[in-house]
């Protein structure tokens, strides 16, 4: 068994800190890259990440928990974002994703048998075109079941 | 002689499909051995009408739309015959939509390549930070002043008055952070200039340098926007490589160096001082003020925080001089507003008219009314912590005092429309939700008061002791309004209090019968 700091995850926080000059400031970009080169944040990386940019274990666990962007455990293949606020539920934002979420028969944040994950968001900046939604990285406007039902297909190629 | 057409390549047209249009584009000029030349331009701001394509005709720029994928083809075929379509709108500017507006702070946006800086030079930009580079900082931040130029977040807070704190005080190191953290839902106007004209905030970001004596900027931008994110960074390589960002710019001994960090998903960090948090790498939490970031920001260095718009406003009035800015607008509110139409309407997009529109003309003139085509019902200004406005509202001019004596808020101009449809309890049990979500726990008010403020609407909701329910959140909203931090838990109460004042009846439910 190889030990702790071998392991791929680790060596991969100390290359990202020192790629970021091992700065505390630069904690949050840091966490983004990890996250999207494991799809996750371990937590067996917050020792390391602690002393790469010399933070406490619990000031990095404290910035990981606040953002929601950052996850703790693996995601789905395909995370698809709805939009649930005031100018998509104008639109029929909570319609949708009642009727998105009972035909895939999973609940919010709950990965399907294919890997797809349904996340609630709060405004994804296309107010005109609601209901808006975000499948991987593809913004979707005035989305609709057939839309959305293409774009995850699309995105899980 | 090679074809010009245009296609947004902003992230609202790309929902619906410009990136197919585009390809499909190339594709039929490859088979008809057509010289296409594609310019992939920011949106002109009406949504509605995206995919919209521009064909550079002899006449000017001639505009189609909504142009779906499937239609490519026969556009092409169309505008090698003459421009005769049934997508056909006729020459851009002309479109009353677009020609009713007052476009100072959009004027470039939808016109030019956004990466382009010798097509942004050549439409007045750079002008402003020219002009800068020949003034001292105290003239620029009297210039600042003297435009009536207010903070475009949301506060109104004179951008003028806080750049004379940020310059007078005597630190060697000193900040320009720009929010670019647009989470209030029905704005996406930050996002809109940062795709279509990402030149003009670091133009403004410098000139607020040269203004403050700061090095340095900052562009926080929420994590929401990857495509606003990756414009501005290659727009900063760009204006890096032109020499007007970066080191001793353009042989003027000054520096002036921008970096982008990413939010994380956090609203609060919209707020500025969580915001400074976050760049710090922290948790977005709020800090008590004073001291004000003017004095103590970004690492406790003097920081200037200023909204994108704000910012991004600043090159023109350089340009045109104040007084040609102030002679917009109305009152104390000088020059335009980006006003963003969404939500349930018709015609939803981006239009910049000076103060003193009022939100009629806005909803209906430039809006027509619904989506849905059903009854106008309410419209909440100014994201989701500003109050809903009734039909008799409308005639109120969006100006920034005229709406808080109508206990209502401009915010940062966005314009969310409902139809008959909306069940504004159910919306006040949303703000208090969206509270509880987005709180970052600093303060009780916020952190304790939403959770019990959605918990009480929820009685109401049930039609449990509906009047002394709504007494209790009277009195919540106004320990909220009084004991916040910050604007999350102080302005939670205005969509709340704003739904129960104007439709009472919504909230006036029946017990609900005894469950079986």
């Amino acid at each position: 068994m190889p030990a702790t700091a071998e392991r791929p995850e680790i060596l991969e926080v100390r290359a990202l800190c020192a790629e970021y000059g091992n700065q505390a400031p630069m904690l949050l970009e840091i966490l983004h890259d990890l996250q999207d080169k494991l799809g996750y944040i371990p937590e067996m990386c917050v020792p390391a990440l602690a002393e790469c940019v010399n933070l406490s274990k619990a000031e990095v666990h404290g910035v990981v928990s606040f953002y929601y962007d950052f996850r703790t455990r693996p995601g789905g293949r395909v995370t698809v974002k709805i939009c649930q606020a005031e100018a998509c539920r104008s639109m029929g934002a909570e319609a949708l994703t009642e009727e998105i979420l009972s035909r895939y028969g999973v609940t919010l944040r709950e990965a399907t048998a294919a890997g797809v994950t349904f996340e609630p968001v709060y405004c994804l900046g296309n107010c005109a075109l609601a209901p808006a939604a975000m499948v991987g990285s593809e913004l979707l406007g005035r989305a609709d079941g057939p839309s959305l039902d293409a774009a995850i297909l699309e995105a899980g190629r | 002689m090679s074809m010009i057409l245009y296609v947004p390549d902003d992230a609202a047209a790309l929902s619906v499909g410009a990136e197919r249009v585009a390809k499909a584009l190339m594709v039929a000029a490859g088979e008809r051995g057509l010289d296409l030349k594609l310019v992939r331009n920011g949106s002109r701001g009406l949504l509605w009408l995206e995919p919209l394509v521009e064909w550079e005709g002899p006449d000017g720029r001639m505009a189609f739309g909504p142009v779906p994928p499937g239609e490519a083809s026969g556009l092409l075929e169309a505008i090698v015959a003459g421009g005769d379509h049934p997508l056909a709108l006729g020459p851009t500017e002309e479109i009353d939509y677009l020609k009713n507006q007052e476009r100072l702070t959009f004027a470039r946006v939808g016109v030019i390549d956004p990466l382009s800086v010798r097509d942004y030079e050549a439409h007045g930009g750079l002008a402003g930070l020219k002009t800068a580079l020949t003034m001292t900082g105290e003239a620029i931040c009297e210039a600042v002043l003297q435009s009536g130029l207010r903070g475009r977040g949301g506060a109104g807070f004179p951008a003028g008055i806080k750049w004379h704190t940020v310059r007078k005080q005597e630190t060697a190191e000193k900040y320009i952070c720009c929010n670019a953290d647009e989470g209030d839902s029905g704005t996406f106007a930050d996002r809109m200039l940062m795709e279509g004209d990402p030149f003009t905030l670091l133009e403004g970001m410098a000139i607020a340098g040269l203004a403050t004596g700061a090095r340095r900027g900052i562009v926080y931008i929420r994590s929401e926007y990857p495509h606003a994110i990756s414009k501005m960074s290659r727009a900063i390589e760009a204006l890096e490589e032109a020499g007007w960002l970066g080191g001793n710019i353009r042989g003027s001994g000054k520096d002036f160096r921008v970096s982008i960090r990413r939010g994380a998903g956090a609203y609060i960090c919209g707020e500025e001082s969580s915001m400074l948090n976050s760049i710090e790498g922290r948790r977005g939490t709020v800090r008590s003020k004073p001291p004000i970031p003017a004095i103590h920001g970004l690492f406790g260095k003097p920081t200037v925080v200023n909204n994108v718009l704000t910012l991004a406003t600043v090159p023109m009035i350089l340009a045109k001089g104040a007084d040609f800015y102030k002679e917009f607008g109305m009152g104390r509110s000088r020059g335009t507003q980006a006003f963003q139409l969404a939500g349930n309407i018709r015609r939803g997009g981006l239009v910049e008219k000076a103060f003193g529109v009022t939100i009629r003309e806005l909803i209906e003139t430039f809006g027509g009314g619904t989506a849905t085509g059903r009854p106008f019902r309410t419209a909440q200004l100014g994201g989701p912590l500003g109050a809903y406005v009734s039909d008799e509202m409308l005639d109120l001019p969006m100006d920034y005092e005229a709406l808080a004596e109508n206990k209502a808020m401009l915010g940062h101009g966005g314009i969310t429309v409902f139809d008959e449809s909306v069940d504004m309890a159910e919306m006040a049990r949303f703000a208090f939700e969206f509270c509880e979500e987005e709180s970052c726990g600093k303060c009780t008010p916020c952190r304790i008061g939403a959770v019990r403020g959605r918990e009480t609407v929820e009685k109401i909701l049930r039609g449990e002791n509906v009047a002394r329910n709504i007494a209790l959140i009277e009195d919540l909203c106004e320990l909220m309004t009084d004991g916040s931090l910050c604007a999350m838990g102080g302005l939670t109460p205005m969509p709340v209090l704003s739904a129960i004042r104007l439709f009472p009846e919504d909230f006036d439910r029946a017990p609900a019968l005894a469950a079986e």
